[in-house]
């Protein structure tokens, strides 16, 4: 396809592999910062601009700076006194995400076979997304209300138990 | 290239020991699904049902909660445990 | 004669860039909007520092900087020629690359934000139909740079600072984005070009700004209010407080890396009025009708010029408020009157035209300001003070 899409391919690839392999964790987290950024410039440039601008509100402001905090509240920060920073079974996990990504690539490789690759561009506008999300997507959007909800009041209550007991 | 993402964060998911790479690698494996979902959205007949688009919305707002709640779980294990290691955090009884 | 005036900017641009091959018009077009872009927003920062200091020595009664120019004017160029040839240290501890990253980010970022404004009459340099989620976007990517720049100097007061900066402009964002939600929902569009186009209707002379209806002006100063804190300013300044953490996140920058953390903050603070002016006070439009002819862009630089002057007023007003008590402020105070703006707005819609909606929405507004006021927000009593002598 086209330069842009292979650069900033190239570049979420590296930031993951960066978040995935770098020692300091505060590093990985700025890494992961970066495949945030590349793939919303990637959904930008499918054309699907609600969710890019949405990725990067959501992930790059909210998430990326709860990955940091936790970083510096659990002190992870400093460098692992003794071993590695892998696991014991490192290997094992290595050779599992290998097997599963010979059998995505497989699947998407045998399913582009069938793929119309040219279609016009889709002119999302924000007003379409809201009709769709008043309209046909209702019950998701109620649900993912209640779930985001329920998951706030969870997070409170699994930090803040904590300290009532550490007292 | 979404299959590629997921696949490392798979393996950072399996191979780190702290458990905030972990998290970091489910993150970055709802971020390979998404972007998968976007791009087959785009190429697909019928792009202007908006179902691709939908569910990765719905799947980007899921995945913020997600984390949420999973960064509080390290915290709270963290207090008890004072670290965040997952080879010492191999018993059940705490 | 006036329309050209209004439209000089674009008319110079379409001459211009008629000189080339029709294949790189329209990206050379782009390019001198941006070129403009960077020469207009920086010369608008220079004049607010001048004026910054200058307004806050006679608040203070002193008079502020008046050895450069004529009243101090050429200050800006002093600063500049300064933090240029200073020394640029960069601890030895510290992360060199993220240490660097951190002030090119803030300023890329900010910079991005300007790109959805509409600065006058069609003169905006993206028209994106979903504007406001762009800039919003970019505000909050604000804050991973000053995490960044809190991080990377390996210093406890940096980093303290910088966590407090962070959370400080979490809890206002969801304030100023629900702020912005309600123009979003009378409008009917996240354009920002189609929000200025529905201000710039006048009825028996006034236009239909977004600050003359009740919900518009609760909005507008909630806005204000998240604004403020959003660009850690006074008097929600306590990340950068001189006296409090010497200088919070950038203590260890040094010469032109600080110029460009001051520069970030106060493009920032540039970039938030001029979104506050294209929401609320209708941006480019001019107040009255029979005012039409003055260049729009005029209209909108003098009222961002003029929120700006307001920050600078407030900040030499009011002391500055403890981090608690900040968060308090957002979480509990400012959070619930956006959401009853916001149903407040859509019974505005409901009940359709005539005075009788204007009372109403306006008392139940001064309502609840005035009883969540008193009563969520009361200070804890202290007893009578007891002292403890040293024995």
């Amino acid at each position: 396809m086209s330069f842009v899409f292979w650069f900033l391919a190239a570049i979420a690839v590296a930031g993951a592999l960066a978040a995935v392999l770098l020692k300091n964790l505060v590093h990985c987290a700025l890494a992961l910062t970066v495949v945030f950024t590349g793939l919303a410039l990637l959904f930008l440039q499918l054309d699907a601009q609600f969710a890019g601008f949405a990725q990067i509100l959501v992930y790059v402001g909210a998430v990326a700076i709860l990955v940091v905090f936790a970083i510096l509240l659990t002190r992870s920060s400093e460098t692992p006194k003794d071993g590695g920073v892998f696991s014991r079974t490192w290997m094992a996990g290595l050779v599992i995400a290998a097997a599963v990504f010979a059998v995505l690539g497989w699947a998407v490789l045998q399913s582009e076979a069938g793929l119309p690759h040219e279609t016009a561009v889709p002119n999302v506008t924000v007003q379409q997304i809201g009709n769709a999300l008043m309209g046909r997507y209702v019950l998701p959007l109620e649900i993912v209300a209640l779930l985001l909800t329920a998951a706030m009041v969870g997070a409170v209550i699994v930090a803040m138990h904590e300290m009532g007991d550490a007292k | 290239m979404a299959a590629l993402l997921f696949a490392i964060g798979l393996a950072g998911a399996l191979t780190r020991r702290n458990a905030i790479l972990v998290l970091i690698g489910i993150e970055l494996m709802l971020n390979a699904a998404n972007l998968n979902l976007i791009a087959f959205w785009r190429y697909m007949p019928h792009p202007e049902a908006l179902t691709g688009m939908m569910f990765a919305i719905f799947s980007i707002a899921v995945a913020a909660a997600e984390a949420a709640v999973g960064l509080g779980l390290v915290i709270s294990i963290h207090r008890h445990a004072k670290t965040a290691d997952l080879d010492e955090m191999n018993r059940m009884k705490g | 004669m006036f329309e050209k005036a209004d439209q000089v900017f674009l008319l110079l641009r379409d001459w211009l860039v008629g000189f080339l091959p029709p294949g790189w018009r329209s990206a050379a077009g782009v390019v001198l909007g941006v070129i403009g872009i960077i020469a207009v927003f920086p010369g608008l920062f220079a004049i607010t520092t001048v004026l910054e200091r200058k307004g806050l020595g006679r608040m203070q009664n002193r008079l502020g900087p008046n050895r450069v120019g004529p009243f101090g004017i050429l200050q800006p160029i002093a600063d500049a020629i300064k933090s240029l040839t200073k020394e640029d240290i960069v601890p030895l501890n510290a992360d060199a690359v993220v240490h660097f990253l951190a002030p090119v980010f803030l300023v890329v970022v900010v910079f991005m934000g300007f790109a959805v404004l509409p600065v006058g009459r069609n003169m905006v340099l993206v028209n994106m139909d979903s504007g406001l989620l762009f800039y919003f976007a970019m505000g909050a990517s604000t804050e991973v740079s000053i995490f960044m720049a809190g991080w990377s100097s390996r210093n406890k007061y940096s980093l303290l600072g910088a966590m407090r900066a962070v959370a400080q402009m979490i809890s206002y964002e969801v304030p100023l984005l629900l702020s912005s939600v309600v123009i979003v929902m009378m409008t009917g569009s996240l354009s920002l070009v189609k929000i200025v186009e529905a201000q710039n209707q006048y009825s028996w002379g006034l236009p239909h700004w977004y600050i003359f209806t009740p919900w518009g002006c609760a909005a507008f100063v909630m806005y204000a209010v998240a604004a403020t804190a959003e660009t850690n300013r006074s008097p929600f300044d306590l990340p950068e407080g001189e006296s409090e953490l010497v200088a919070g996140y950038f203590t260890e920058y040094s010469g032109f890396k600080f110029a460009l953390f001051f520069l970030g903050e106060y493009l920032a603070m540039l970039s938030i009025s001029g979104l506050g002016t294209t929401l609320f006070l209708g941006g480019w439009s001019a107040p009255l009708a029979v005012l039409n002819w003055v260049p729009s862009w005029i209209w909108f630089f003098s009222k961002v010029m003029l929120s700006i002057s307001v920050l600078i007023w407030v900040r030499g007003t009011l002391p500055r408020l403890r981090q608690d008590q900040l968060m308090n402020f957002a979480w509990k105070f400012v959070l619930p009157m956006t959401l009853l703006n916001l149903m407040v707005a859509a019974l505005w819609r409901f009940m359709g035209d005539g005075w009788a909606r204007w009372v109403i929405c306006s008392a139940i507004l001064l309502l609840v300001y005035v009883g969540a006021g008193r009563v969520g927000m009361r200070r804890e009593h202290f007893g009578p003070r007891t002292y403890r002598y040293a024995e």
